[in-house]
C-alpha cells in the first residue's frame, strides 16, 4: 500500500541535510558547548532515520551505500587507539593531549585529542543505532 | 614500557598483523613471517642468560593500576628466563614444523597463527610477571588461547568435545587459583610475589595461610593435569599436532609446574605442601604412565606419557621442599630433588617435543595414528626412525641420553627420601620409591611401544590411507635439532648446568642456593641403588613388553562407566539439564513474565535492603522550591503515565510514551542540564521511530477485558511498588548526605586539566573515558546482537554445518 508522501518526501530532502549539518556542528563543538559524540551520533542517526520512513530501505542504500557493522568496528578502532595512544609516549593510557592554533577563516581553536576519541564514539552510535534499525526494518 | 614489555606484548602486536599478512602474501606461507618473531625473542632472552648466571634479577614496571597496587612488573630471575627460553625456543622450532604439516591451501592460517602467537605471548606473560593479578590474567589467556587451538578443527565433534572440556577444567583450577592469590595478598598486603617470599616467615601462621595453599595448588594441578583433574590432556590432543608439541608437551601443560615453583619459597616449608605435592605428583606419575599403555592412538599415549611426566617433576618440586629444613648446604640430599626437577623440565621438553613431531610426522604420512595398523616402517622413514629411537630411549630413561639422566636423579631423590625424618615419612615415605620404580617399569614399557609398534614388524599397507614414504626435509628439521639436543645434554650434561640449570634452582629455592651452591650432575656415579633399579627397570620392561599382549587386560579393569571421564560427562550433562529446566522456567518467552520477575526481584532486594541498613531518610530541609513550570511538566508526566494504561490501541500508547520522554527533556532543560536534554530529545525520536517499525512483528494487542482480576490486581501492586520503592530511594539518596558532592570537582578541574568547558562532555571523553570505551563496546556488542539474531531467525534458523 503505497501512500502518496510527497509532503514528507520533498521536506525530508532539505530537513535531513539540515539535521546532518546541526549534528556534525554539535559533534565538533561538544568540548566547549553541549553536545559531543553521542548526540551527534545519535542526531545523525535521526536524519538516516528520517530518510528511511519518508523514502524506503533500498532508496537511501542507494544514497548512503554504507556498511553500519563496519562502521562499529572503525569507530570502536578508532577509540581504543586513541585510549592506547598513551602508551607510544610512555603516560598513562586515555591521557588526552590539546594545544590551540589559529587557523584560516575558523580563528583560534583547539585541536583536541579528546576529539578523536569522540569520533570514535560518534561511529559506534549511528552505527549501531543503523544496524539495529536496519535490521528489524529489513526483515519486515 | 620497558624493552621487556615490548617483548611479551609482540607476540599480541604480531597476531594483529598476521591476518593482514595472509590476504596480501597467500601464496607465502603465513609461518614465514611468525617464525621470525620465536627466533628474535629467542635471542632477546638468551642475553639475559650471562646475568642470570651471576645470580642478578631484571626488573622492569610499568604502571597499571597503582591505587590498587597493580603493576605490570616483569622480572627475570633463572626460573623465569629458562621457561622463557624453553616457549620461545621450542615455540621457533613448532612454527617451523608447522609450516610444513599445514598446508595453506587447505587450512585457515591467519586464524591458527593468531592463537598460537595469543597463546605464546600469553605463555611468556604468565611466567615474567610479578604481580600476581598480571599473572593470573595471562594465565586465564593460555587457558583461552589453548581453548581456541584445541578446538582449531571445530567442524570435529572431538575437537570441540576437548576443546570445551580442557576450557572447563583449567578455568575452574584458574578462578580456585584467583581465590588463592586473593587471599595471599590480604595475609601479605601485596600482589607482588618478591614481597610475598620476602615475607614467607609470617605468612606461615596466617589462618589463612592452609587455604590459599589449596587454593593456588588447585590452579596448578588442574593446568597441569595432574590426577584426577589429567583426564582433559588426551582429548586435548584433537589438536594439530604442532599444538600439541608446544602446548601440551613444553609449554601450557607446564605453566602449573612453573607455578609451584615460583611459589615454592612461600608455601615450601609447610608439611601439607611437601604431601600435596609429591603425593600428587607420584599418583599422576603412576596412574599415567600405567595408562598410557593400554592406549592405541600414537598421540594419546603421548598424551599420558605427558601427564605421567609431569607428575614426575611435580613429585620432585614436593620432595625439594624438605630441603627447606636442613640448614646445611653441602650435605642437602634433598636439594638434588629440586635440581633433578629443573633438568627433567629441560629434557622433557626435548625428547617429548621431537616424539610429538614424530607422531605428526607418521600421520601426515600414512594417514593414521593407530598403532594396531602401523608397523614396519624402519626402511621408509629411516630419518624418522631415528628420532623416534632417541626420543623415546631417552624418556624410557636410557643411557647415553639426557632423560637418563634425570631419570637417575629422580630414582635417587626417591631413595633419599627414605632418610627423612620430618613430615611423618616414617610411616608412609617407603611407598614413595616403590611407586617411583613401579611407574618406571611402565614408563619403559610405553616407550618401546611408542617406537617399536609403528617402525618394526609388518608392514601392512592395505590398512593404511597413503603410501609412506619419508617426511619432507622442512618437517624434519625441528625433531632433529630437538633430538640432538637429547644427545648433547645426555653427553655433556654440565653444559647447562652453570648457565641455565643453577639459576632456575636458586629462583626455586633463594635461601639455600647461595654464592657456594653448585650444580654438578654426574654421568656415572658408582653402583648406587638407583642404578641398580634402573637395571631393574629395563629387565622387568624388557621382559612385561615381551608378554604385553598376555596382561594388557589387566589394564581395562576399570569399566568405562565409573571412570573419571564419565564422571566429567556426567556432570557437564547434569549442568545442561539443570541449565536448560532453569532456563524453561525463566524464559517463557513472554516478556511479561521477564518484567514481572525482573521488577520482583528489584523491589524485594532493594526494599529489603532499605529497612534492613535503615536507610531511609527525610530531610526537607534542603529541597528546592518547586517553581509552577515543574509542577505542570510533572503533572503533564503524570496524566500522560496514567493515560498510557488506558490506551485501546498499540499506536496512541507509543506516542504518549513519546509525548512523556518529551516532556521530560523540557526537565532537562528547565534545570539547565542542555545536554541531558538534547539526548533524550533525540533518543525519543528514534525510539519512537524503532518501536513503529516493530509493529509490524508485534501480535494485535490482548483485549483488556479478557485479562483476569486478579491479574490487574498483582500488576498494580508490583508497578505501585517499584514506584515507591524508587520514590523513597530517591528521597533519601537526596537526604542522605554522606560525602561532598563530586561536582565541584570537576567543575574546577575540567578546564584546568581537560582543556574543555563543556563538563559533561569532558567527563565522557576524559575523566572517565574508559567507561565510555566499554559502554560502546557493549553498544557494538548489541547490535551485533540484534542482527545475528534476526538474521538467524530469517534464514529459518538454519546452520550452514
Amino acid at each position: 500500500m503505497r501512500q502518496n508522501d510527497l509532503i514528507l518526501q520533498t521536506v525530508t530532502k532539505v530537513a535531513a541535510f539540515v539535521i546532518l549539518l546541526f549534528a556534525v556542528a554539535i559533534f565538533l563543538g561538544g568540548h566547549y558547548s553541549p553536545g559531543g559524540g553521542f548526540v551527534g551520533g545519535l542526531m545523525t542517526s535521526a536524519a538516516i532515520v528520517l530518510l528511511l520512513l519518508a523514502f524506503d530501505i533500498k532508496t537511501v542504500t542507494g544514497i548512503l551505500p554504507i556498511d553500519y557493522k563496519l562502521m562499529i568496528g572503525s569507530g570502536l578502532f578508532i577509540s581504543s587507539l586513541t585510549v592506547a595512544g598513551g602508551l607510544f609516549f610512555g603516560v598513562p593510557l586515555m591521557t588526552h593531549v590539546y594545544h590551540y592554533v589559529d587557523l584560516p577563516l575558523l580563528g583560534h581553536i583547539s585541536l583536541h585529542t579528546a576529539v578523536l576519541f569522540d569520533l570514535g564514539v560518534y561511529l559506534v552510535v549511528v552505527g549501531v543505532t543503523m544496524t539495529i534499525i536496519q535490521t528489524i526494518g529489513e526483515s519486515e | 614500557m620497558s624493552l621487556l614489555h615490548w617483548a611479551v606484548l609482540s607476540p599480541f602486536l604480531l597476531a594483529l598483523i598476521v591476518p593482514i599478512l595472509y590476504k596480501l602474501f597467500r601464496q607465502i606461507h603465513t609461518g614465514w613471517f611468525v617464525l621470525i618473531l620465536p627466533i628474535l625473542l629467542f635471542t632477546y632472552f638468551s642475553r639475559f642468560i650471562s646475568l642470570t648466571k651471576q645470580g642478578d634479577i631484571i626488573m622492569e614496571r610499568a604502571t597499571w593500576i597503582p591505587s590498587l597496587g597493580i603493576h605490570v612488573d616483569f622480572y627475570i630471575d633463572g626460573l623465569g628466563l629458562l621457561f622463557a627460553l624453553l616457549i620461545t625456543g621450542i615455540g621457533s622450532l613448532v612454527v617451523l614444523y608447522s609450516i610444513f604439516y599445514l598446508s595453506k591451501e587447505k587450512e585457515k592460517l591467519n586464524q591458527f597463527y593468531v592463537f598460537l602467537l595469543l597463546f605464546m605471548g600469553a605463555m611468556l606473560g604468565v611466567v615474567l610477571s610479578d604481580n600476581l593479578i598480571v599473572l593470573y590474567s595471562f594465565w586465564e589467556f593460555t587457558s583461552l588461547s589453548s581453548f581456541l587451538l584445541i578446538g582449531y578443527w571445530n567442524e570435529r565433534e572431538r575437537s570441540r568435545y576437548g576443546a570445551q572440556k580442557s576450557l572447563l577444567i583449567t578455568v575452574l583450577g584458574g578462578l580456585s587459583m584467583l581465590g588463592g592469590i586473593i587471599l595471599l595478598t590480604v595475609m601479605g598486603n601485596t600482589f607482588s610475589i618478591r614481597e610475598l617470599i620476602a615475607q614467607s616467615g609470617e605468612l606461615m601462621d596466617h589462618s589463612l595461610f592452609t587455604p590459599a595453599l589449596l587454593l593456588v595448588l588447585l590452579g596448578a594441578f588442574t593446568k597441569s593435569a595432574q590426577f584426577p583433574f589429567h583426564i582433559w590432556l588426551p582429548d586435548a590432543m584433537e589438536a594439530p599436532t604442532p599444538v600439541s608439541a608446544y602446548l601440551h608437551s613444553a609449554t601450557m601443560v607446564k605453566a602449573g609446574i612453573y607455578l609451584v615453583a615460583r611459589l615454592s619459597p612461600v608455601f615450601a616449608e609447610s608439611g601439607l605442601w611437601f604431601w600435596l605435592v609429591s603425593i600428587a605428583g607420584l599418583i599422576t606419575l603412576f596412574w599415567g604412565s600405567f595408562s598410557a599403555i593400554k592406549q592405541t592412538d600414537l598421540k594419546g599415549i603421548l598424551a599420558f606419557s605427558t601427564i605421567s611426566q609431569l607428575g614426575l617433576i611435580m613429585s620432585l618440586l614436593g620432595l625439594g621442599a624438605a630441603a627447606l629444613h636442613y640448614e646445611s648446604l653441602g650435605e642437602n640430599i634433598y636439594l638434588a630433588a629440586t635440581v633433578a626437577a629443573v633438568f627433567h623440565l629441560i629434557n622433557h621438553a626435548t625428547f617429548k617435543g621431537s616424539l610429538f613431531m614424530v607422531a605428526g610426522i607418521i600421520d601426515h604420512e600414512t594417514g593414521t595414528r593407530d598403532i594396531r595398523k602401523l608397523g614396519g616402517l624402519m626402511q621408509l622413514m629411516p630419518i624418522t626412525f631415528t628420532v623416534a629411537v632417541i626420543g623415546a630411549f631417552s624418556m624410557a630413561g636410557l643411557p647415553p641420553f639426557n632423560g637418563f639422566l634425570s631419570k637417575e636423579m629422580f630414582l635417587a631423590s626417591m631413595v633419599n627420601v627414605l632418610e627423612l625424618n620430618i613430615f611423618n615419612m616414617e610411616t608412609w615415605g617407603g611407598l614413595f620409591p616403590v611407586v617411583a620404580w613401579v611407574a618406571s617399569v611402565f614408563t619403559f614399557i610405553y616407550s618401546m611401544i611408542v617406537v617399536l609398534k609403528p617402525f618394526t614388524g609388518k608392514l601392512q599397507l592395505q590398512l593404511l590411507e597413503k603410501k609412506p614414504h619419508e617426511a619432507p626435509i622442512g618437517m624434519l628439521i625441528s625433531p632433529i635439532i630437538l633430538a640432538s639436543l637429547v644427545i648433547v645434554f645426555g653427553i655433556f650434561p654440565n653444559l647447562l648446568s652453570s648457565s641455565i640449570i643453577k639459576p632456575a634452582v636458586a629462583g626455586i629455592q633463594p635461601s639455600l642456593a647461595g654464592p657456594d651452591f653448585q650444580v654438578h650432575i654426574a654421568f656415572w656415579h658408582g653402583f648406587q641403588p638407583e642404578v641398580w633399579m634402573t637395571i631393574g627397570i629395563i629387565a622387568f620392561g624388557i621382559l612385561l613388553y615381551k608378554t604385553l599382549p598376555k596382561w594388557q587386560k589387566i589394564t581395562q579393569w576399570i569399566p568405562e562407566r565409573i571412570s573419571l571421564n564419565a564422571f566429567y560427562d556426567n556432570g557437564v550433562r547434569g549442568l545442561e539439564r539443570s541449565a536448560s529446566f532453569v532456563m524453561k522456567v525463566l524464559m517463557t518467552g513472554s516478556i511479561r513474565t521477564y518484567l514481572l520477575s525482573i521488577f520482583l526481584f528489584f523491589i524485594l532486594s532493594l526494599g529489603f535492603t532499605l529497612y534492613w541498613k535503615d536507610a531511609f531518610k527525610l530531610d526537607t530541609g534542603n529541597f528546592a522550591r518547586i517553581s509552577i513550570y515543574e509542577l505542570v511538566l510533572a503533572s503533564i508526566i503524570v496524566i500522560g503515565s496514567i493515560a498510557i494504561l488506558f490506551a485501546r490501541s498499540r499506536l496512541t500508547s507509543i506516542i504518549i510514551l513519546g509525548a512523556v520522554g518529551y516532556t521530560i527533556s523540557l526537565f532537562f532543560v528547565l534545570l539547565r542540564a542542555p545536554d541531558l536534554a538534547l539526548t533524550q530529545l533525540v533518543i525519543e525520536t528514534i525510539s519512537v521511530s524503532l518501536f513503529l517499525l516493530c509493529f509490524f512483528h508485534l501480535p494485535l494487542m490482548a483485549s483488556r477485558k479478557e485479562e483476569r482480576m486478579t491479574f490487574k490486581l498483582n500488576n498494580a501492586l508490583i508497578s505501585i511498588g517499584v514506584g515507591v520503592i524508587v520514590t523513597l530511594i530517591a528521597l533519601s539518596a537526596h537526604s542522605n548526605k554522606l560525602f561532598d558532592s563530586i561536582s565541584n570537582y570537576y567543575l574546577e578541574n575540567a578546564y584546568k586539566e581537560a582543556g574543555g568547558k563543556n563538563v559533561v562532555n569532558v567527563i565522557l571523553v576524559d575523566f572517565r573515558g574508559l567507561d565510555t570505551m566499554f559502554e560502546i563496546s557493549v553498544l557494538s556488542i548489541a547490535a551485533l546482537g540484534i542482527f545475528a539474531m534476526i538474521k538467524l531467525r530469517l534464514t529459518g534458523g538454519k546452520d550452514k554445518s
